[in-house]
């Protein structure tokens, strides 16, 4: 550490500059917190702490299929598209970490190249193939490009965690008689277990809050996810908008978000290869 | 059991570079073989090679009889201990040392009492439910050496396996290293960079440098009749004392006055047609203090005087250091790589240190002068341009003749 903060001065000074931004960050989902308890009369009251609490949000929103179903449909697309990233990424990322093999650069290239690229470039494209294939509108219509752009996610925050496993312990895996296979299942693939969860946490966390594939390619409740719903809210007219509703199921879709960092935060950090080697 | 045979193996990288070179050695059964040499002279290349970490580009490698070059490791039935120990931290001591012979679907019954009595020899019952990392260095290095030896392989193949440890718990580890190998009678082949430790630890020692086998024997015998200038200053501590001299009619010329050599010794310098210019090599146990030198010795060697500079007492033996000018690494690589092995690249100017071990009972003084004596019995001859050891031959001529 360079700079240890000692003073009171500098003390004061950086917890009101922490205090600023967590505030900047925290008072919008309080916001929406509140509003979800609001009233459908009340929406527009000022006032931060609701006058009137009510679950009629809440019940509303989760009473229909409307929601319901794009739930399920969110949580079924995101774990498959997770599960199949992860799986993929960690061999890919294992080769690039390990392996020297012609055309690495080309697909670490590759990789970046599809993590940066500009998603709304390709919804027409994707929309025709979609079409043509049969996909649209169905739980694969996302899961492909949900892996897709998953796994250059996948592959970067994997190959960091390989590098870091001593590859000593690789070739003591192969001397004691193990496969590569072997070697990569019991005792990498053990060892970068926490760079798994976290990259699983990524790539979900991403399938989870994806709008634009979700309202592109889904027509129906039948694969249409979470945040894709939300846009199809009506209110009890046509002249009222559904800012309650809305704001509720913000709530809910937030909800699985905190508790997965919650949970895994110390899973994160942790590094369980602390003793392969000297130190 | 198995004897290994490396039969002109070579490691050739893809961009080019020659790591090993042809290296061809005879490992006995039973035999405990230490590969040596500076970083970078390609021993740990060989030992992977062995092991079947690093394919062979040529040459031929058999182990029990059985070409082996294009055999997984798994399938080479050796055990191997790395500088690390690469210990899989996320098992336990037990599940470490039974790893291999889970992997060999070995019976649970027979997994749990060959690790229990490999936890016995090496004294780790006690921690044999604890991960790496709650261990100590010693500890790990013992469950390494554990996991090996649960295997009963035919060959145990160690990669510097004690430079992680300090000082004292080397020397230790040195002694528990050599028992175990005697009492299991295994094949060994070690790596290690240092000199004492393969003096002390192997029946034969090969000796490499940038990828080539310098020589292979037994200690003494690489002691003795070293081959070349880079095995005569790599083994030995402290290192064997090099100086320029110039071949004369009947002796040759150096700072420390002439030396004069014996005919065979002359006839030998002259087949081999190197020039006048030789490197001679002296070890620091040929000095002597000349007072205490006794009268019939006398004649084998040679009085001079020179400047002590720098006394040490070490109590059974006292070491005398005398500066003598001299470039001498600048005329031979094989003499510039020990150089930078040692360090003394970095601080040696024009001035080569030469170190006497003289008798406890001398009465030399620091900054006086003195009369040294020198035996010229052991002296080897070397020269410059290809670093033989042109004495080597005389004596092997002499023998014959």
């Amino acid at each position: 550490m360079a700079a240890v903060i000692t003073t009171p001065r500098q003390k004061t000074g950086w917890g009101t500059a922490n205090f600023v931004v967590i505030a900047l960050a925290l008072i919008p989902v309080l916001w929406m917190v509140s509003l979800s308890f609001k009233t459908p009369t009340a929406v527009l009251d000022p006032s931060f702490i609701p006058k009137s609490w009510t679950w009629s949000n809440y019940t509303q929103i989760l009473k229909t299929s409307q929601f319901i179903r794009p739930l399920i449909n969110s949580i079924g697309i995101g774990l498959i598209s997770t599960f199949i990233a992860v799986a993929l990424a960690s061999m890919a990322a294992y080769a690039v970490a390990r392996l020297a093999f012609p055309g690495k650069g080309v697909l670490i290239g590759m990789s970046l190249l599809i993590a940066v690229f500009p998603q709304i470039a390709l919804i027409t494209p994707m929309f025709s193939i979609e079409r043509s294939l049969h996909l649209f509108n169905t739980w694969p219509g996302l899961v492909i490009p949900y892996v897709a752009f998953g796994l250059p996610l996948g592959i970067y925050t994997l190959s960091a965690f390989f590098r870091e496993i001593p590859w000593e312990l690789e070739k003591a895996a192969k001397v004691d008689g193990a496969t590569p296979l072997q070697a990569f299942m019991k005792v990498i693939a053990p060892l970068a277990a926490p760079g798994m969860v976290t990259t699983a946490i990524l790539v979900f966390l991403f399938c989870w809050n994806e709008f634009l594939f979700a309202i592109s390619f889904t027509s129906t409740t039948a694969s249409r996810t979470a945040p894709a719903s939300i846009a199809y809210f009506s209110g009890s007219s046509q002249f009222t908008v559904p800012t309650g509703p809305i704001a509720a199921a913000a709530v809910v879709i937030t909800i699985p978000i905190i508790i997965f960092v919650v949970f895994f935060q110390r899973r994160i950090v942790s590094g369980l290869t602390s003793g392969a080697v000297k130190g | 059991m198995a004897e290994i045979v490396l039969d002109n193996v070579t490691k050739r990288y893809p961009d080019g570079s020659l790591a090993v070179d042809k290296i061809s050695l005879d490992i006995a059964d039973g035999e405990f073989v230490i590969l040596v040499g500076p970083s970078g002279c390609g021993k740990s290349t060989t030992l992977n090679m062995i092991a079947g970490l690093e394919d062979i580009t040529e040459g031929e490698l058999r182990i029990g009889g059985r070409v082996v070059n294009n055999k997984a490791p798994k399938d080479r039935d050796i055990a191997m201990v790395f500088q690390s120990y690469a210990l899989y931290p996320h098992m336990t001591v037990r599940e470490n040392m039974g790893f291999a012979l889970k992997l060999a679907k070995t019976p649970q019954s027979v997994i749990t009492e060959k690790v229990e009595e490999a936890a016995r020899i090496l004294d780790l019952t006690q921690h044999l439910d604890r991960k790496p990392a709650n261990l100590s260095g010693g500890q790990r290095q013992r469950v390494a050496m554990g996991r090996a030896i649960v295997r009963d392989p035919q060959v145990f193949l160690m990669d510097e396996p004690l430079s992680n440890l300090d000082a004292k718990l080397r020397v230790q580890t040195r002694t528990s290293v050599s028992r175990l190998q005697r009492r299991l009678g295994t094949t060994m082949v070690y790596v290690t960079h240092d000199q004492t430790e393969a003096m002390t630890l192997g029946d034969r020692l090969a000796v490499m440098r940038s990828g080539l086998l310098q020589q292979a024997g037994t200690p003494k015998e690489l002691y003795d009749r070293p081959v070349n200038l880079f095995v005569a200053g790599f083994i030995g501590s402290p290192a064997m004392n090099f100086m320029g001299a110039t071949l004369e009619e009947s002796s040759l010329r150096t700072k420390i006055g002439d030396l004069p050599i014996s005919p065979s010794l002359r006839q030998a310098l002259e087949k081999a047609n190197v020039g006048r210019q030789v490197i001679i090599g002296l070890r620091p146990e040929d000095f002597e203090d000349a007072a205490i030198v006794p009268a019939e010795n006398r004649g084998f060697g040679v009085t001079f005087r020179v400047t002590v500079d720098v006394l040490e007492s070490v109590g059974s033996d006292v070491f005398a250091y005398f500066a003598e000018e001299s470039d001498l690494s600048a005329h031979s690589d094989q003499l510039a790589d020990l150089a930078a092995d040692s360090g003394a690249a970095d601080t040696a100017g024009s001035e080569e240190t030469v170190t006497a071990r003289l008798d406890a009972a001398t009465t030399l003084r620091e900054g006086q002068e003195a009369d040294l004596w020198v035996d010229l019995r052991p002296m080897h001859v070397f020269d410059p341009e290809s670093g033989r050891n042109l004495a080597l031959e005389a004596t092997a001529g002499a023998a014959a003749s």
